[in-house]
């Protein structure tokens, strides 16, 4: 088939689906998932995990209204919502990398990935000094039910955003060493989805844990 | 375009969060009242939606997708409300 004749291949990263930016209207509109179909049904899953632990939780405390709202009081509402600023900055950062690399901006995508880095590892500092406190009291999973939800919650998701860590690191090193450009940032856009589904589950974590009563 | 769309979308996020903060901060929550655990979980919503729309790109993945997501919060914190209105 003469090349006049075939489309161009679209790029699995651009924004409009065609590295040139020539492209048809209809081919602007085509929606595309970001990042791997399997990674995405891995974040299907996870959402899923976690729906059934908030929903537990959220009914689980229909039986211990005062014991809930007694120990949800010995929480530190400060770190909690610094925490979510450092996960929404996060999140904001690892989206401009992908925007960055779809302008072929490697350095800015690479400074936005370490800026994502150090936004995560605060939270997981402040997370674990969260942890200390908590066990120094004597807080474990056996105390009560509100701890056992609290510890079960905050830990899963603390694992997450460790993997998520991990994911950025490697991206963070991939990028500065030039493995991604304009038309193949399909693992930036699949990390990037992780990250996000990270913050989406803090989003409803924060309230639920640390502000409702 | 798109960066500004990002610092925007990430004013609003830290502007809601910093409004569920000052409700749990100011002891509006705990006096059998439903009003203020609606109005928190109504601020997750939208951030919960900016984070679906436009740091997943939701607004340009394929309509399943989206509204898989969308669902996703909808139904769970429809059901948190739930849990916390029998509590009352």
């Amino acid at each position: 088939m003469p090349s006049s004749l075939s489309p161009a291949p679209a790029s699995p990263c651009s924004a409009t689906g065609n590295p040139t930016g020539a492209v048809s209207a209809h081919r602007a509109e085509v929606p595309r998932l970001r990042g791997d179909l399997g990674v995405w049904l891995v974040i299907l899953l996870e959402l899923l995990t976690f729906a059934i632990l908030f929903v537990s939780y959220a009914f689980a405390r229909t039986r211990e209204v005062e014991l809930f709202n007694a120990s949800q009081a010995t929480l530190n509402l400060h770190t909690g919502a610094l925490n979510t600023v450092l996960l929404i900055s996060g999140s904001a950062c690892v989206a401009a990398s992908v925007q960055a690399m779809r302008r072929n901006a490697r350095s800015a995508c690479a400074r936005w990935l370490l800026a994502a880095l150090v936004c995560g590892s605060g939270f997981v500092g402040i997370k674990l000094w969260e942890y200390a406190d908590k066990l120094a009291e004597g807080v474990d999973l056996s105390t009560n039910t509100f701890y056992m939800f609290y510890l079960l919650l905050t830990g899963f998701h603390f694992l997450h955003v460790l993997v998520g860590l991990l994911a950025l690191a490697w991206l963070w090193l991939r990028t500065r060493r030039g493995a991604y450009d304009r038309t193949d940032c399909h693992a930036l856009e699949t990390g990037a989805a992780f990250w996000h589904m990270v913050d989406l589950l803090w989003i409803v974590l924060f309230p639920l844990v640390y502000v409702m009563r | 375009m798109f960066r500004l769309t990002i610092a925007r979308t990430w004013f609003l996020l830290v502007l809601l969060t910093g409004l569920t903060f000052a409700l749990g901060e100011g002891g509006y929550f705990g006096h059998g009242a439903l009003a203020p655990v609606l109005l928190v979980l109504g601020f997750s919503g939208i951030k919960g939606l900016l984070v679906i729309l436009e740091y997943l790109e939701m607004r340009k993945a394929p309509a399943l997708w989206r509204w898989l997501l969308v669902g996703w919060l909808g139904l769970v914190l429809s059901l948190i409300v739930l849990a916390y209105w029998i509590a009352l």
